[in-house]
């Protein structure tokens, strides 16, 4: 099953999983192209270079290999790239781009290849401008070669585990002897306001000290208005470690 | 629920580390197929990875861990969930001699349009022209075509005579001819994605040239030498053209297909396979066709006389169709 969400594909398994793939956006996508072309370009002068040097083979032939070489690139470049790379080519890579299927399934030769075949009715009437338009039109962002072969391309984002030691606690949590007030919070504290003061906390040193205090006194006002703990557990801590003390007692229940 | 989010982190991340390895040795060859062991380990870790990225889901703000697990979920998903072919399939001899006929009968109703738009075109062209042959020069006006037919037949016929005007130059004409058809036919099957009326006009366009050059030529008196010049790679050449519009047809068909229950994306996937055949067929097709252009069609009488070249063609087209009507009947795609 797969349901769209703005800029980001959701899927959802069968066993029940759902996850999504982050759409790329067009500014990544056409810096992407633009470097492919530069490849592209380079390729065909390196090639240029060798058919001279085969001079020996005579000028006809030479200028055959050219145009065989120059098609053979051209429109080769992606389909051979994208099915090495797993979807992905030298511009694709280095934006962190990949195509993908867009039933989230592994990609297909077939799809590869068509998605670059129909490239030449995407750049009508130039500078790509048919399949550009295509993609604001379309939620899921897919030119027309995309569309064609049921391909998306997402922008894969450096993904690594948290560091959860940047956000220690102390090794006493005065806050951990309120299990109940710590299941409060979790019911009813959205998670962007978590996001965000896990953010906020792992960014500290960032801030300006006054801006800081001023910031996590207004995140710790909002925790403690829809739980607020006995003066007993709060007493004496800053407003810093109150709100390392509330999201640890929210990610860990004792 | 979670109940001790650093414990289950480290009780769950050998299994995902052990999942992002198995992934990452897919990833680097796309030609891998799991042994069976392999893959029950796989399905396995996906699961449970699965069942992490639902816990994790329940816990707001591990935005990092999440993407994490998320990420290894959905590369799997894809390795498991996939049972078409992934691989680039049947032999060449095998996809030309069967694959590719088939695909072309299967989808002979949009040959037929396409053949059709291409012959109306020709009709419109030399209507126009009979109407109008002060129009030539919109219609036909490049390269040696805007010669008169008698001025390019005694040219030729006299250059011939003298030497080869094709010498040093017969490889890399019929590549360029090679190279240039083929991205001409591969846009007239792309245009097909703006609902046909690319591939549409492509055709008739074509169509309109080769009618308007026909007309100029029959009227002027030389048919010989019009078959003779346009048969022997047009009789491939043509065709070949025909299929790309087919194959332009055929997606066209899938997009505006919407009486069908079928979602928009299952219609374009059903009709993938059939346009990657004709593309495929129409890539080689047009090598032959540039060969003969190049190496064939451009001499004339009194090198070749005209008579030969247009049973050559003729020979070709017949063999072509009794190719692409006969081929692979019996055998299963």
């Amino acid at each position: 099953m797969r349901a769209i969400e703005p800029d980001a594909l959701r899927i959802r398994t069968p066993e029940g999983i759902t996850f999504s793939l982050p759409l790329a956006g067009p500014v990544r996508r056409c810096l992407a192209m633009i470097l492919d072309l530069f490849c592209v370009g380079v390729i065909m002068t390196t090639i240029g270079y060798l058919v001279r040097a085969l001079s020996l083979v005579g000028d006809d032939v030479a200028g055959a290999l050219y145009y065989l070489f120059y098609f053979v690139v051209s429109t080769g470049y992606g389909i051979f790239l994208e099915w090495r790379w797993r979807g992905q080519t030298v511009g694709k890579r280095a934006l962190r781009l990949r195509v993908v299927d867009a039933e989230g399934l592994r990609l297909r030769p077939t799809q590869i290849v068509l998605r670059n075949l129909l490239r030449p009715v995407d750049t009508l009437p130039v500078l790509y401008l048919l399949g550009g338009a295509v993609t604001f039109f379309n939620q899921r962002r897919q030119r027309l070669g995309d569309l064609a072969a049921g391909t998306v391309v997402i922008y894969e984002a450096a993904i690594a585990e948290p560091d959860f030691t940047r956000i220690a606690t102390a090794k006493f949590n005065s806050l951990s002897a309120y299990p109940h007030l710590a299941a409060r919070l979790r019911m009813r504290v959205p998670p962007t306001w978590i996001a965000i003061t896990f953010e906020a906390l792992l960014r500290r040193d960032q801030f300006d000290p006054a801006a800081r205090l001023e910031l996590y006194r207004e995140l710790a006002g909002r925790f403690q208005a829809e739980a607020d703990f006995p003066p007993a557990a709060t007493e004496d801590l800053s407003d810093e470690q109150y709100l390392r003390n509330v999201l640890e007692v929210m990610a860990r229940r004792r | 629920m979670i109940v001790d989010l650093e414990r289950f982190v480290a009780r769950e991340r050998p299994f995902w580390q052990e999942l992002e390895y198995l992934l990452g040795r897919l990833d680097a060859d796309p030609e891998r197929t799991l042994p069976m062991e392999d893959a029950l380990r796989l399905h396995y870790l996906y699961q449970r990875g699965g069942a992490g990225l639902a816990k994790l889901s329940a816990l707001p703000g591990e935005t990092a861990l999440r993407s994490y697990v998320e990420s290894l979920v959905s590369r799997a998903y894809g390795q498991i969930h996939e049972t078409r072919g992934h691989h680039w399939g049947t032999s060449v001899w095998r996809w030309f001699t069967v694959s590719f006929p088939q695909a072309f009968r299967r989808r002979r109703r949009e040959f037929a349009l396409s053949a059709g738009l291409l012959f109306l075109g020709a009709a419109f062209g030399a209507f126009a022209l009979r109407v109008d042959p002060s129009a030539k020069d919109s219609l036909v006006g490049f390269g040696h075509l805007k010669q008169t037919p008698a001025e390019r037949v005694a040219k030729e016929e006299k250059e011939q005579s003298q030497s080869d005007r094709m010498a040093g130059r017969k490889t890399s004409f019929s590549a360029e001819l090679m190279t240039h058809n083929t991205r001409v036919a591969i846009l007239t099957c792309a245009l097909g994605m703006t609902w046909g009326f690319g591939t549409t006009i492509s055709l008739f366009y074509n169509g309109v040239i080769l009618g308007a050059v026909a007309y100029d030529y029959v009227q002027a008196g030389y048919t010989r030498f019009l078959l003779g010049w346009l048969l022997p790679h047009g009789s491939v050449e043509i065709p070949a053209i025909l299929l790309g519009g087919q194959a332009g047809f055929v997606l066209a068909g899938a997009l505006l297909r919407r009486r069908e229950r079928r979602r928009l994306g299952e219609r374009l996937r059903q009709v993938t396979p059939d346009v990657l055949h004709l593309l495929g067929g129409v890539a080689i097709l047009l090598v032959w066709a540039g060969m003969v252009e190049a190496f064939f069609s451009q001499y004339h009488e009194p090198i070749l006389p005209y008579d030969l070249k247009i049973a050559v063609g003729l020979l070709e087209l017949f063999c072509l169709f009794f190719f692409l009507s006969r081929a692979g009947r019996h055998a299963r795609d």
